[in-house]
């Protein structure tokens, strides 16, 4: 990204202005509007829920807040120690639920050991995965995912998912999002508290999330937000300098996954300044220099925001009713 | 095969699986990205109806718009893939 580019600022924000602002939103919305007693927030050790756990912490108190770690098997260790480092710097309670089996008896992991063998017969113990896409800035390509597994030997194969095998795979591994946050209502109906949601400004619009998984909350403070901007914040709010340098990953998958591999394939301060663009009618050829990318790169990240937007609706949608 | 017989092969697919019904719109140039019938999950199952119905495997090079995007491009795609396919060994079902 060229920083001296004047696009490249138009991310900045004031980041003591907007913590004052989301804490007074949260306060209202917690105490006021669900008349609920305090936050649940589900600690990833990841940059958005670290600084959801700080504005809650600020907004509420942090006696009000309880931060839940939920690991499974395939999550790094990393993860439950960065999440313990913000429960320990903020002073709440924490609580550790293991969720493997739980994951365990829904046979999430049998289930996708069995999706991912519809394209690789031979996965097995000591196997690892991840699902990636190819690069969609290039050429005109289909977002078509593969699964790349790792050997217990260590040597790697990329192979194209069916769609039975893709289906398989999302419907198995959506059991982690869907246990978290079912833990995550559990302390909530036992505290009387709300449930925080984390996603960013990327996630929430492009629908980067699982139904009924980490895309429940009774509150999401963050969603307006470009992930640039909750990096702000985090600084503002001084989240541990190792949890602002991770780079963020999707903890799903045995193997290492970035997010943008998995789903935006850019890296996200340059998809953070398409999608600012892109609604705020910004021609590709005004923005091309402050993201260095191509005209024509921009118009397929133009075209694939619209096509992700089409595909969310499904996921924003709420029940709908017959009347 | 005819060429009007596997566009009405592609299109009655189409129309079962992603259109449940509203059939009278689709035209046979019309862009699938572009009116929102097919997402990138519908595109691996139209690959795996070419596979199972064509015998044409759809190499990763090949699932690419220019190729996939309206019945008009599948069914070039198609004659493209079988007239390489009887220039070497295999033989297809078109």
């Amino acid at each position: 990204m060229t920083s001296a580019s004047p696009l490249a600022n138009l991310l900045r924000i004031d980041p003591a202005r907007e913590t004052d602002r989301i804490v007074a939103g949260i306060r209202d919305i917690v105490f006021h509007g669900l008349k609920r007693q305090g936050a649940v927030v589900g600690v990833s050790g990841g940059i958005d829920s670290s600084v959801v756990a700080f504005l809650c912490a600020r907004a509420l108190g942090p006696e009000r807040v309880l931060a839940l770690f939920t690991p499974e098997a395939d999550s790094s260790p990393d993860s439950l120690r960065l999440g313990r480092m913000v429960a320990e710097s903020l002073g709440v309670r924490s609580v550790l639920e293991d969720i493997s089996h739980i994951l365990e008896a829904a046979r999430c992991y049998e289930r996708r050991d069995g999706a991912i063998r519809l394209v690789v017969p031979e996965y097995g113990a000591g196997y690892k995965c991840k699902i990636v896409l190819p690069n969609l800035l290039d050429a005109d390509r289909y977002a078509i995912f593969y699964v790349v597994v790792q050997t217990p030997g260590g040597q790697t194969r990329r192979v194209r998912l069916s769609a039975a095998a893709y289906l398989g795979i999302v419907a198995a591994t959506n059991f982690k999002q869907r246990a978290r946050k079912m833990m995550e209502y559990h302390y909530a109906d036992l505290l009387q508290y709300s449930v925080a949601g984390t996603p960013n400004r990327l996630e929430y619009d492009q629908g980067f999330f699982v139904k009924n998984g980490d895309g429940a909350a009774d509150f999401k403070p963050i969603a307006h937000l470009y992930k640039s901007q909750v990096f702000q914040l985090a600084a503002h709010l001084g989240v541990p300098d190792e949890i602002q340098r991770r780079p963020p990953t999707t903890d799903t998958y045995s193997l290492e996954q970035s997010q943008e591999e998995f789903y935006f394939s850019l890296p996200l301060e340059k998809m953070d300044l398409c999608l600012y663009g892109k609604d705020n009618g910004i021609p590709a050829t005004d923005l091309s220099a402050a993201v260095d990318l191509g005209v024509q790169q921009i118009e397929r990240i133009y075209r694939m925001i619209d096509s992700r937007r089409k595909m969310a609706h499904y996921l924003h949608a709420a029940p709908m009713l017959l009347e | 095969m005819q060429t009007a017989t596997i566009a009405q092969q592609i299109r009655s697919f189409i129309q079962e699986s992603f259109l449940f019904g509203q059939t009278d719109n689709l035209r046979d140039g019309d862009s699938f990205l572009e009116s929102g019938i097919i997402d990138s999950t519908g595109i691996l199952q139209l690959m795996a109806f070419l596979q199972d119905t064509y015998g044409v495997r759809v190499e990763d090079e090949e699932a690419i718009p220019d190729n996939l995007d309206s019945i008009d491009r599948i069914v070039v795609y198609l004659r493209r893939k079988s007239d390489s396919a009887e220039g070497g060994a295999g033989s297809g079902r078109i």
